[in-house]
């Protein structure tokens, strides 16, 4: 699977519209305005500066993400490597990508042998359906990944604005 | 103290409750949902979701919880008293199932929220808390929270029926641009899917809740508010009867469910 | 103000991998959205993460918007010693909070 598109692909810009009417922090509600959303490349591009020219290969990581999301803000997700996490081979970082967000970036995450096991879970937001990457970068300096699909439905009964 | 007279009032119409529950049965649109097949929304959610619940220690709701532990125990108001000075906080343990409840001086049921802001005002001399505070959800959640477990338990006497009778008519009567009901989805098509989400039943058992949708704790009403706009219907004003109303028949409804607060809602 | 939900064994054996989970109560503000004036909300979040073990830092973690409000960090690490846990959440503009949990470990 491809997962960096070809560089002379066509871009495409996702604008999308006021979709909905976000919640707020605090009393008063929002409107949200989503702004030109990262696109494929971007996240190619980000992936890009972590991996550099070095190759990427599918395996020993596994991304846990479920396939449909009731709501976008707080999605689940966790990332576990096969790896001994000893002296010798372990992974030294774990990064997660999105290709739809208004940014690619998500988490990185900082390991050593002192973690002992190479997993950790989180939450994250997920603007839209779209594609989400983990990579695993090891101590002998190679990468590996996983990816999924996540398909986002948006709630149906949203806040006004007052 | 005001918890006193509904207790007694449940107690001495609990008859009275099985001829209203028979006369209310017998007057509807005819597709309640059957005691055996009520459930909680909780059970219409993601495991992932239900996961974010079920963990005191990563439920975002809880945050609320210990913060409306803290203001219980704090002094307040020109009498300077604390509310664990009158009742402590295991005390309120079967309350948050009997809510919303018949107040004897304003005549009307109030709500969780309105129950603590009347004692605020009648036993600290304190001001009220602003609606949808965050610390008069933390009071609510706290309360709430320590009927976890527990059965809601509504009984509906004579004082509370006319109120209860609006309420009902509110959740199943067609209403704003899409002229539909509450029932028309939560009564008759639950568990079908609308937009890729599942529709639940409706029962409010968990507020104070967490929704991933606000990313913040909220009571029922900005819940309904959201139904409302939802249905492309025009809320009620923040301060209207018919929320209360329709909490009180939506709880009523939800008997014999167990109170999850905090609840995780998407 | 309950600030931080951690979840860390009291107890556990010399080199026992535990799991240690962590609730940070914050918005986590993207910096995206608009109030109903149509202001832009300005960013508040949460980027960097750290666990201290009895002085040496064993976790980091670096946060962007796109983490949910109330950030929830699980990882593992190996019980080597007795001791005190440090949890520091940093945000963009430089501010820490910090929370502790203490461990046996026989």
């Amino acid at each position: 699977m491809d997962i960096i598109p070809h560089p002379t692909a066509t871009r495409r810009i996702f604008l999308t519209g006021v979709g909905s009417l976000v919640g707020a922090f605090g009393v008063a509600p929002t409107l949200v305005l989503r702004p030109a959303t990262a696109t494929p490349s971007a996240m190619a591009a980000a992936i890009r500066e972590v991996v550099g020219e070095a190759a990427l290969h599918q395996g020993r990581v596994k991304l846990d993400i479920p396939p449909l999301v009731e709501n976008g803000n707080t999605v689940s997700v966790t990332v576990s490597i096969d790896s001994p996490m000893s002296e010798l081979d372990h992974v030294k970082s774990i990064h997660i990508f999105n290709e739809k967000n208004p940014q690619p970036n998500v988490t990185i995450f900082h390991l050593n042998p002192r973690a002992g096991r190479a997993r950790i879970s989180t939450r994250n937001r997920l603007a839209d359906s779209q594609k989400v990457v983990a990579i695993a970068r090891l101590s002998d300096e190679t990468f590996w990944y996983d990816s999924a699909d996540v398909m986002v439905t948006l709630a149906a009964c949203l806040e006004d604005l007052r | 103290m005001s918890a006193m007279p509904e207790h007694l009032g449940h107690r001495t119409c609990a008859a009275f409750l099985l001829a209203a529950l028979s006369v209310v049965a017998s007057g509807a649109s005819g597709s309640e949902i059957p005691a055996a097949e009520k459930r909680s929304d909780y059970e219409f959610m993601s495991p992932d979701t239900r996961a974010i619940q079920d963990d005191d220690g990563t439920n975002p709701g809880m945050f609320s919880v210990l913060d409306g532990e803290g203001l219980w125990n704090k002094k307040d108001g020109v009498l300077s008293v604390s509310c664990d000075d009158c009742h402590s906080g295991a005390s309120m343990r079967g309350i948050a199932a009997r809510y919303p409840a018949y107040d004897v001086d304003y005549k009307r049921p109030v709500d969780l929220q309105e129950r603590i802001n009347i004692c605020r005002k009648r036993r600290q001399n304190a001001t009220p808390l602003p609606p949808e505070s965050r610390e008069l959800l933390a009071l609510a959640a706290f309360v709430a929270h320590q009927s976890r477990g527990m059965f809601i338990e509504l009984a509906i006497d004579e004082r509370l029926k006319p109120f209860f009778d609006a309420g009902r008519e509110l959740f199943e009567g067609r209403q704003g641009q899409l002229n539909i009901s509450c029932a028309q989805c939560h009564d008759d098509n639950w568990g079908k899917r609308l937009a890729g989400n599942v529709i639940p039943q409706a029962q409010p058992t968990g507020y104070p809740a967490y929704r991933l949708e606000w990313q913040e704790i909220g009571s029922l009403q900005r819940r309904l508010r959201n139904c409302l706009t939802g249905m492309r219907a025009e809320p009620y004003p923040d301060d209207a009867i018919e929320y209360v109303e329709l909490e009180l028949y939506m709880a009523w409804r939800a008997n014999g469910l167990r109170i999850e607060t905090p609840a995780v809602r998407p | 103000m309950a600030r931080a939900l951690i979840n860390v064994p009291r107890k556990a054996r010399r080199g026992e991998i535990i799991e240690i989970k962590t609730l940070l109560s914050h918005p986590m503000e993207t910096g995206y959205r608009r109030d109903n004036m149509g202001n832009l909300i300005s960013r508040d979040i949460i980027s960097r993460f750290v666990c201290v073990y009895n002085g040496t830092e064993v976790f980091q973690a670096d946060l962007f918007p796109a983490v949910a409000a109330n950030p929830f960090l699980s990882f593992f690490t190996v019980a080597t010693e007795s001791g005190t846990f440090e949890f520091r959440w940093t945000d963009d503009h430089g501010n820490t909070q910090t929370a502790q949990a203490n461990i046996e470990v026989a």
